[in-house]
């Protein structure tokens, strides 16, 4: 009896639509959230995030539909990251129906936001994006530096720090993503989820990199992550939630089934 | 009208409520009526109660002084049907080690206190996830819910009541803890059923037909 380790599919959202081509066979619109996020549901998903990609602002109210939609409809827990930039923008998010929001880059252009944010809505709504590249020299320890605008601009930031100067604003939980393993498939990052999963005492949810139904057993066991996040593994019905808990299960991973 | 019944969601400004009241939609019989509201009349008024809550004790608790429904709240949790969720939950005990300190409502003798898991380091706060309830006692909520069902929860503190004959579950992260109490008309929860897919739903189903007495 103990808690289960939580498989979480991401949406990538543009204007209101799912984007990255999902591919459900039995689907007529696979390009509509609402019926993505229900089919998550029915696989046995943990939770579902959604990431706004829109680019223009006067377009981004879209997602805030899109989640009073699903969040008619999904009963498990949802979380908007994209665009949080202000304590305006997380209420509006949490109002839709959202349970959690993400927050990437407003943290560190302005990390009290985010003890703000905590503050004000609590800790276990606040979700942060930590975007990690490895950047050591040969023959150093392995050290991961915040970059930022999808992996191009350094910050100069160390990625460990970040996360326990995260927590210590009061953040609930930490997205982290590797900018190296990101699209490659070939498995997270398992050094860096691992150094920050033992360096902080909150979840830290493993993404970037998912390739196979291994590499999500990984992330947990030697990654030590809470959870893991994945997209196109899921989106292009290569493999269900499902599948994904059955091997988990089978190494030994407590599961929701 | 009149056979229609009214569910007051109690709103204190704490907590996602649109969630609450939507799935309780979900599954109430017909003639029901969810009413989200910040109204002393509404709670008095309601056919039965539900009683959400988010955030830290001290804001919780100012929230419902300021708002002056207190009084509302803890009349309505020992004469009507009242399900209380997470915050609402924990805010029914004498008081929370939350925030240097927090008095709380007092309708059962008990304290709320933080994890301590100096003894379990792999183990993360705030207990975030999908963790078992184990039904500890008999009780019409728990209708078609299997025992050990997995139930959301996202909290940092838990309840620890004086008076044991009121759990009616338990849940283990590290320490075993009470995650539902239940007396008379009151059922009360640590987890989200709003957020706990069937299971959840089932648990609102069970509340809105439950006619105790």
């Amino acid at each position: 009896m103990s808690l289960a380790k939580r498989i979480i599919p991401c949406l990538d959202v543009d204007n209101g639509r799912v984007v990255k081509g999902v591919q459900f066979v039995d689907i007529r619109d696979a390009g509509d959230p609402v019926e993505v996020a229900k089919r998550y549901d029915q696989q046995g998903a943990d939770e579902i995030t959604f990431l706004d990609i829109t680019a223009t602002a006067h377009e981004r109210d879209t997602i805030v539909h899109v989640v009073e939609e699903v969040a008619n409809q999904v009963f498990i827990p949802l979380t908007v990251g994209g665009g949080i930039r202000s304590l305006d923008d997380v209420r509006k998010m949490l109002n839709a129906g959202a349970d959690k929001v993400a927050i990437n880059s407003a943290a560190i252009f302005n990390p009290g936001f985010v003890k703000e944010a905590c503050d004000t809505f609590g800790s276990q709504c606040i979700v942060i994006a930590i975007d990690a590249k490895q950047v050591e020299t040969l023959g150093e320890v392995p050290r991961w530096e915040i970059f930022t605008h999808g992996g191009r601009k350094p910050t100069g930031i160390d990625a460990i720090e970040w996360a326990q100067k995260m927590q210590a604003l009061g953040a609930g939980e930490l997205l982290v993503t590797s900018m190296d393993k990101d699209g490659t498939k070939s498995g997270f990052d398992l050094a860096l989820t691992r150094t920050i999963a033992d360096s902080v005492s909150i979840p830290v949810i493993a993404s970037g990199g998912v390739g196979t139904l291994e590499d999500l057993c990984d992330g947990i066991t030697e990654g030590h992550a809470e959870a893991v996040l994945a997209a196109s593994i899921f989106h292009f019905g290569e493999h269900t939630v499902g599948e994904a808990k059955r091997v988990m299960q089978q190494q030994n991973i407590e599961v929701r089934l | 009208m009149s056979d229609q019944k009214l569910i007051t969601v109690v709103d204190y400004g704490m907590g996602n409520l649109r969630s609450v009241a939507k799935a309780a939609e979900q599954v109430a019989p017909t003639n029901t009526r969810i009413l989200i509201s910040q109204k002393s009349e509404d709670i008095e008024d309601a056919d039965a109660v539900i009683f959400p809550g988010q955030g830290a004790a001290k804001a919780c608790m100012q929230a419902l002084q300021t708002s002056g429904i207190d009084h509302a709240v803890v009349k309505a949790a020992s004469e009507k049907p009242f399900l209380g969720i997470c915050m609402g939950l924990q805010v029914l005990m004498t008081d929370s080690s939350e925030n240097q300190g927090v008095d709380c409502l007092n309708l059962f003798e008990g304290h709320v206190k933080a994890f301590d898991l100096h003894d379990y380091p792999e183990l993360k706060i705030p207990h975030m996830g999908w963790n078992q309830i184990h039904q500890t006692q008999a009780h019409p909520l728990w209708h078609q819910i299997p025992q050990d069902s997995r139930f959301y929860f996202v909290h940092s503190y838990f309840i620890e009541p004086e008076d044991t004959s009121i759990i009616s579950g338990t849940t283990t992260h590290g320490t075993t803890f009470t995650s539902v109490v239940a007396h008379n008309h009151l059922f009360a929860i640590q987890a989200h059923p709003e957020k706990s897919a069937q299971v959840g739903l089932q648990l609102f189903k069970n509340f809105l037909n439950w006619n105790p007495q």
